[in-house]
């Protein structure tokens, strides 16, 4: 795989081909009209088998409708929806074999846990011995085979999670959506959650997942690839750590991870896929990862850990910045600086000892942690 | 709480609980005693007795009784059924359609029960809907007025549902059917019960419309009341009423006690 990167549709549909076991989603073109007004636009994008892939975007940009339409919640105004092999986009929801877990969880508040988890298999006509298997079995996945007998409304926000996770994989279904399953829970308990989903794909390595968040810790710690919606489009779509590294334009750079991005001119290609630019007069190096042209205009990304407080600023890439706050958040300081009228981040060390407001500071960051975005990708 | 002080709250309850005690228990009292009084010309009965009960039970006012029950829970039930289809075919309905059904569910209770009466009589005097001087259109005027509540009662529960929990539903493999068995009505079930309770309620005391269409062999109980209370019988009226009153009481008791398992949060 060369660039996944590319926000061109080709490029999406370049993933391995489906392997024989587990099945996938595919995204054809779907776009989804509510009243006239599209709030999906021709989304295209491959989920394989066995990978977890995470929808991140800001709030309104069109991550739950894509998931509703998979789901066969709404009906695509144009576009296909193929679920493995096979093309669901007008297969009834109950004949999907998904499952899913919405923000709210909604569970049956009418039913107990146990009865919740069984739900899936009664409905498909389940032998009861197969029942009686397989619920002990989907709530032991998830820790809770202690509530069964609990009514919903006598479990925490957690473990009401826990039983929608559940209550969705009992039914063996070919691929799980996921809707900011963590949103509704408090900092702790939502860390502790994602290591649990993260172990339970360990444990079903063929289960497709689609996992909708705005919450990029949990795209980068869960997916293997991340999808990013603006607007109703994907604008950025690759694996989690290159998509990291190297955003294709400025929205993915900003939305995942708060890039500092530098304003730069006069491109010239070095050797090693690095490039030579200047800011203002200084002359800075990064990674041309994009391969863009020679007297480009561009953006500078490095992340606020790749910059570095540099008292014997004596090497390439070195700014002077002045400080404009400094917030310390316990394990890192966050300090924001002033590069003439660009606001920079840095995050520091807790124990480093920094000049106070107002004053300069030297700093440094290596050419191989910066890297350059295309500006014209508009995107931004 | 509105009222913070003890005595302020105090206050506020005994003033509720006299004006409850004028609105509702004065005329309640006074029926349940002219149902015992033998004779009353002064501020209170001068003589009690319990002739007018002994009366009741010895006329036709268990043939009353009898009749307003099977209308009550016949129109009801049809009613609850009718209602709820509605209620459930409208909710994904657009804005307007929806209007236009729910102004022509509750023009019944807008106008007065003689008028809906009245329209009966003339619409159902002729072939092929001859249905005057049948009990079938006794139970069609009561349908009529207490279908709206049903209807009314149901849309507010359909409302107040869960989000996303029939989605879910469907999504775990469930057909429309199953799906409606197993989590839209038991979780409407609560809506449910108060909507055939009230819709009975409103039967047992219905007096305007079955005046109009009833035919000789179907007297309810209200009929029957009226009928007397037009000879000058006030006190087997108010007996009769008594028994009405309870009858319909234990029953609505009896609809409140059926459990209904762990309802929406
Ligand atoms: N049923 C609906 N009717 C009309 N518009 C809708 C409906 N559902 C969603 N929308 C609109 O579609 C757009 C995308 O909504 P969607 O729920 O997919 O956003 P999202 O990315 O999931 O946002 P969030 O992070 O807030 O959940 C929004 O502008 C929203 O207002
Ligand atoms: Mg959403």
């Amino acid at each position: 795989m060369k660039s996944p990167l590319g926000t061109g549709a080709a490029a999406y549909r370049a993933v391995a081909p489906a392997a024989d076991r587990g099945s996938g989603i595919a995204f054809d073109g779907v776009s989804v009209a509510y009243g006239g007004v599209t709030v999906l636009e021709a989304l295209t994008l491959t989920v394989n088998p066995g990978e977890i892939v995470a929808l991140i975007g800001p709030s309104g940009s069109g991550k739950t409708t894509a998931l509703r339409a998979v789901a066969g919640f709404v009906q695509p105004a144009t576009g296909r929806i193929r679920i493995g092999t096979r093309d669901v986009t007008d297969v009834p929801p109950h004949d999907r074999n998904i499952g899913m877990v919405v923000q709210n969880y909604a569970l049956f508040p009418h039913m107990r846990v146990d009865e919740n988890v069984a739900f899936g298999l009664r409905a498909r006509k389940a032998a009861s011995a197969l029942v009686a298997a397989r619920v002990p079995e989907a709530l032991a996945m998830v820790g809770m085979a202690a509530y069964a007998r609990r009514f919903p409304r006598e479990l925490s926000g957690g473990q009401q999670q826990r039983v929608a996770i559940a209550r969705a994989l009992a039914i063996k279904p070919q691929v799980l959506l996921l809707d900011e399953p963590l949103s509704a829970l408090d900092a702790q308990i939502r860390r502790s959650m994602l290591d649990e989903l993260a172990r339970l794909h360990r444990e079903l390595p063929d289960l497709t997942v689609l996992y909708v968040t705005h919450d990029q810790i949990e795209a980068l710690t869960l997916a293997d690839r991340i999808g990013i919606m603006r607007d109703g489009k994907l604008v950025a779509f690759g694996p989690a750590q290159a998509l990291y590294r190297h955003p294709p334009n400025r929205f993915a750079a900003e939305f995942l991870g708060r890039a500092n991005l530098l304003p730069v001119t006069g491109l010239e290609p070095a050797a090693d896929g690095m490039a030579r630019v200047r800011f203002g007069d200084v002359a800075l190096t990064a990674r041309n990862h994009h391969a863009l042209p020679a007297g480009d205009e561009c953006l500078l990304c490095v992340r606020p850990h790749d910059v570095h407080v540099e008292p014997h600023a004596d090497t390439d890439n070195t700014l002077v910045a002045v400080v404009r706050s400094i917030q310390w958040q316990g394990d890192t300081q966050s300090v924001e600086l002033a590069l003439g009228e660009h606001v920079l981040r840095l995050a520091c060390p807790p124990r480093l000892t920094l000049p106070g407001i107002g004053d300069p500071l030297p700093l440094h960051f290596r050419g191989t942690q910066a890297t350059l975005v295309p500006v014209g990708a508009a995107l931004g | 709480m509105l009222v913070w002080s003890r005595r302020g709250r105090l206050l506020t309850f005994v003033l509720a609980l006299a004006l409850f005690g004028v609105l509702y228990g004065l005329p309640l009292g006074v029926i349940a005693l002219a149902s015992f009084a033998g004779q009353w010309n002064n501020v209170l009965p001068s003589q009690m007795t319990l002739e007018h009960y002994v009366n009741a039970f010895r006329g036709d006012s268990f043939d009353q009784l009898r009749h307003s029950l099977v209308t009550g829970c016949v129109a009801s039930l049809v009613a609850l059924v009718a209602g709820t289809w509605a209620a459930l075919a409208l909710r994904r309905a657009r804005r307007l359609p929806a209007r236009v059904f729910d102004a022509i569910f509750f023009i019944p209770s807008a106008v007065p029960s003689v008028s809906v009466g009245l329209g009966l009589l003339v619409a159902f005097s002729h072939k092929p809907f001859l249905l005057n001087g049948t009990v079938w259109i006794v139970l069609i005027a009561h349908f009529v007025l207490i279908s709206a509540f049903t209807y009314g009662n149901v849309t507010a529960g359909l409302a107040r549902l869960p989000a996303d929990v029939e989605q879910v539903a469907e999504s775990l493999g469930a057909r429309p059917g199953y799906r409606l068995r197993r989590v839209t009505l038991p979780l409407l079930a609560p809506y449910l019960i108060a909507a055939f309770s009230l819709s009975f309620a409103l039967s047992m005391g219905e007096l305007g419309a079955t005046v109009m269409v009833y035919p000789p062999g179907w007297v309810t109980m209200p009929v029957g009341i009226f009928a007397l209370s037009d000879r000058g019988s006030i006190f087997d009226a108010a007996a009769l009423t008594m028994l009405l009153a309870a009858t319909t009481l234990l029953v609505l008791l009896g609809l409140s006690r059926i459990p209904v398992r762990g309802s929406a949060r």
